[in-house]
């Protein structure tokens, strides 16, 4: 079994290297990351936490994890804003 | 202690943990390069021993298999727990003489516009179909139960966006979603012990893998696997949503 490891296992390669558009969603996804920190508006900051996980969808599917990003685009940017606005309407119903 | 030597303090610690983060980024693959053994074994060996292209849905349906019995049990608790406390607060409201009419933002709920009815009944179909697609082709395909799950919770939502909730509530009752989510959650297990009762080890592929490789009914134990993690997976969102929601009471009038 060893020998076989050996025998697939190939010399570390560059598998590819940065391209134009990974640096620009790389860019938006480190942006993005600030914006939502520094929204001070509860709502303001779940719809740009749903827009943030788009951009983490994008970036994903650039590096050719398509699974990945169908997991992010279904949780990141539906279901976890869904539940915070939900959240935030009890919330809200609470205090008065 | 003096601010003075609080910051002195800080700015030492801080100094350290950029150096520990920094000799840390140094020693990291550059991008775009995988040092190890795994990947291109996992690559090289799948198709033949699994019969299965989707080689992710393979890694973790039967490679790590246990692992992901683990992570399914996550969201299984998780939705548990949220249901199980907001029960509980949900009496006290009521024993505390809170209408059921009332909505969460204090006033009654703004009609939902014909706009927002008419998009979510266009893509309630579709997002199904997609959903059960996603979850019926893990072994063939970049999918799996997890996502499929989520994509068919989407569509149920879509039914309560664009109807209401009572219709949300008739389409979901609880006790049918725990059961669902429970079924879920046990049938993945069972998958595993099924193996077991044969001889073979826990989540062993001991089902035929049928052929060719790549095709829908072939790949054993791995679509089914997806298919019991996506009934978890649906139920335990719809669970989740439907318990928030019933908590808000944002109970939307029909005019």
């Amino acid at each position: 079994m060893i020998l076989a490891i050996h025998a697939v296992v190939r010399p570390p390669a560059p598998l590819w290297s940065m391209t134009l558009l990974e640096v620009v969603l790389l860019t938006l996804v480190g942006a993005g990351a600030a914006v939502v920190v520094s929204a001070r508006h509860p709502v303001r900051q779940i719809v740009l936490l749903g827009m943030y996980g788009t951009v983490l969808t994008l970036l994903f599917f650039s590096l050719q994890a398509p699974d990945v990003a169908l997991s992010e685009l279904c949780v990141g940017a539906v279901v976890l804003p869904l539940l915070l606005v939900v959240g935030l309407a009890k919330v809200k119903g609470k205090q008065q | 202690m003096n601010p003075a030597a609080r910051r002195w303090i800080f700015l030492v610690a801080a100094a350290a943990m950029l150096a520990f983060y920094v000799w840390g980024l140094a020693g990291l693959p550059a991008f775009g390069h995988y040092r190890g053994p795994y990947g291109y074994l996992v690559d090289h060996i799948t198709i033949h021993q699994t019969h299965a292209t989707g080689v992710v849905s393979a890694v973790n349906f039967f490679y790590r298999g246990f692992d992901t019995v683990g992570e399914e049990f996550i969201l299984f608790i998780a939705a548990v727990g949220v249901a199980t406390v907001l029960r509980a607060l949900r009496d006290e409201s009521e024993n505390g003489g809170r209408g059921a009419d009332e909505s969460g933002s204090g006033r009654g709920a703004a009609p939902t516009s014909e706009t927002v009815r008419t998009v979510a009944l266009v893509y309630t179909g579709p997002v199904l179909v997609m959903g059960w697609f996603l979850t019926t082709h893990a072994q063939t395909d970049p999918s799996g139960g997890f996502q499929g799950g989520v994509v068919m919770a989407t569509a149920i939502v879509l039914v309560y966006l664009g109807g209401e909730f009572l219709v949300f509530r008739r389409l979901s009752p609880v006790d049918v979603t725990e059961t669902v989510e429970s079924l879920g959650a046990g049938g993945f297990v069972m998958v595993g012990v099924g193996a077991l009762a044969t001889g073979a080890s826990y989540l062993a592929d001991v089902l035929p893998l049928g052929s060719p490789a790549g095709a829908v009914d072939a790949s054993g134990t791995i679509a089914l696997i997806s298919f019991f993690v996506g009934v978890e997976v649906v139920a335990a969102f719809v669970l989740v949503v439907n318990e928030l929601l019933e908590q808000t009471l944002v109970i939307r009038s029909r005019s």
